[in-house]
């Protein structure tokens, strides 16, 4: 409770910044500091101290699940301050506004990582959209920026009315808004309207975590956007809603799972495969990033299609480790003058730390050993191999994360490789450090995950 | 009236919605037949609470209101998405003189 008060208390006073001082660096400061102070908060309410105590009605359940997916994406959302605040000053003038969105944004994930009612996920996803569809426009005068925010609009808004007609239809069947009453009232079988409206909601999750089928809109979106905010909505707020849609099926549907796993199986399928093809024939970086998110997005699908421990476990992990990994590469991104393969030619040779440090980010999401990514990857199958049956999809999975190799690698070998002549605007001293911490973290990681998933059990 | 009739008719407008979505090219009627899409689901709300009610008015006074409070929800971040949908299809409009959604695909390659 302590972080849903205090991000939206903060975006507030974010915009009060913007209105009254005009000196960037000391906006940013306040932004960094309001995000630290997040950080700091939260933990605190992880330990049991509570600023606030509201009387939700039971709307919003807090467990160690869904305080660990907030502190770390109030962890990577600082690391992601820290590396790409002063590249936001790139994009428009409303500096303090867009910190403010942010703020917002992470209100909204602090809701759907403990939501209980479906209300409150509405809220959550709606609070997490409206203010990314801004960011997304946020260059005024590029016509592809618009061109992509209008894209996500009306792909995103359309999504939301398939959610709300999925919610409706269960609330009519159970008569409560409650998922675990849903789940007392609809614990043998789904009747006919309930499942209609189970797979609405399933579609419209799918939209929102950009999973094949309907996954059409993120390149293009993710393209368009200013790479400074792609980077956010391709890591924290992707994280976010796979938190919402596992929550939403565990304590919702879990009893009734054998009528709908089939269906969120094929949908992995399917992400894994378009996600892994499609990036292999990307010629831009960024590109190659937005459908390497899809190809990602299907191994998180993987903890969904599971439904046991390890999945959990996993999904916490992936979250991380992605976020981590994704936000690394596209601060490296950011700075680059030319996003194609070309234009990583012969970095290794001018900028040695920053192409080994991207070395690793991509390695970790290609999933090779002693990186974060490899655990995650493990722990993914694990639960699916743990569960039994859907033998095909591991198949797939596996596949999948060989194809993905060829793409990531590719990165490497024009960084190392190949002769060119890379440019990219000079970098301070502390996004070296910053960067540098983030690999140390990706490493320690991939070698000791308890580190991490120990908070999930206390 | 059942309550068939009452999910016939918001399933058929909901349904209309999609399919408005899906053929029209004008941004400004796309974005209509969305709306036309969440008054659906406020319609449906609304029978779905006055059903609840009905059934368990004996019990629990109160029941099915959960429903209309859900409906105020709806409206008010339909009222949010409006405002910035609108930003979005004028921004769009002052670079292109037009609303027409067929040149997105120009972000294809």
């Amino acid at each position: 409770m302590n972080a849903i008060v205090l991000s939206a208390i903060w975006g507030v006073v974010m915009m009060f910044c913007g209105a009254f001082v005009q000196n960037k660096s000391i906006i940013r400061t306040t932004a960094i500091t309001g995000m630290v102070l997040l950080l700091i908060v939260h933990l605190l309410d992880f330990n049991g101290v509570h600023f606030f105590t509201i009387d939700t009605k039971n709307m919003l359940q807090f467990n160690s699940f869904s305080y660990l997916f907030t502190a770390i994406a109030i962890g990577s959302t600082l690391l992601y301050f820290l590396l790409s605040a002063k590249d936001m000053e790139n994009v428009g003038i409303e500096l303090a506004e867009y910190f403010a969105l942010i703020f917002f944004i992470t209100c909204g994930i602090a809701l759907v990582s403990s939501f209980n009612s479906l209300l409150i996920l509405f809220l959550g996803i709606e609070i997490i959209s409206i203010p990314l569809y801004i960011l997304t426009g946020s260059d005024k005068r590029n016509l592809k920026s618009n061109e992509a925010s209008l894209k996500y609009f009306l792909m995103g808004s359309f999504s939301t009315g398939i959610m709300l007609m999925g919610m409706t239809l269960i609330y009519g069947m159970s008569g409560t808004f409650y998922v675990d009453r849903i789940a007392e009232a609809l614990s043998f079988q789904l009747p006919a309207y309930a499942l209609v409206g189970l797979v609405l909601l399933i579609v419209s999750l799918s939209f929102k975590v950009s999973a094949a089928p309907f996954h059409f809109w993120t390149p293009d979106v993710y393209d368009g956007a200013p790479s400074v905010f792609t980077s956010y909505m391709a890591t924290i707020v992707k994280a976010a809603s796979f938190i919402a849609f596992y929550r939403l099926l565990r304590i919702g549907f879990a009893d009734t799972h054998y009528q709908w796993q089939l269906i969120i199986a094929i949908i992995t399928a399917l992400t894994l495969l378009i996600g892994n093809i499609t990036a292999v024939f990307q010629l831009s970086v960024k590109r190659m990033m937005s459908y390497s998110s899809i190809a990602q997005a299907g191994f998180m699908m993987l903890a969904i299609v599971s439904m046991n421990g390890f999945g959990k476990e996993g999904l916490i992990f992936y979250a991380a480790a992605y976020s981590l990994a994704t936000i690394g590469i596209f601060a490296v991104l950011i700075k680059m003058k030319d996003y194609t393969f070309e234009g990583f030619n012969g970095l290794a040779k001018k900028e040695p730390f920053i192409a080994a440090v991207t070395a690793i980010f991509t390695l970790s999401l290609a999933g090779i050993p002693a990186t974060a990514g490899f655990m995650a990857k493990f722990y993914m199958l694990m639960s699916l191999v743990y569960q039994g049956g859907y033998t095909w999809l591991i198949i797939i999975a596996i596949l999948g994360a060989v194809v993905s190799v060829y793409y990531y690698l590719r990165l490497i070998q024009a960084m190392y490789f190949k002769e060119g002549n890379a440019e990219m605007t000079p970098v301070s001293t502390g996004f070296k450090v910053t960067l540098g911490v983030l690999a140390a973290l990706i490493i320690l990681l991939g070698i000791k995950p308890q580190l991490l998933l120990n908070y999930l059990h206390f | 009236m059942p309550i068939e009739q009452y999910i016939f008719l918001s399933l058929a407008l909901f349904t209309i919605g999609i399919v408005g979505v899906l053929t029209r090219r004008n941004a400004i009627i796309i974005f209509m037949c969305i709306e036309l899409m969440l008054n659906a689901v406020n319609l449906l709300l609304v029978a779905f609470s006055k059903m609840h009610h009905l059934k368990l008015m004996e019990v629990n006074p109160n029941a099915g209101t959960e429903g209309q409070l859900f409906v105020f929800f709806i409206m008010v971040v339909a009222a949010a998405e409006v405002s910035v949908g609108l930003a979005i299809i004028v921004l769009l409009y002052r670079n292109t003189r037009s609303v027409d959604v067929n040149f997105l695909n120009r972000l294809k390659h």
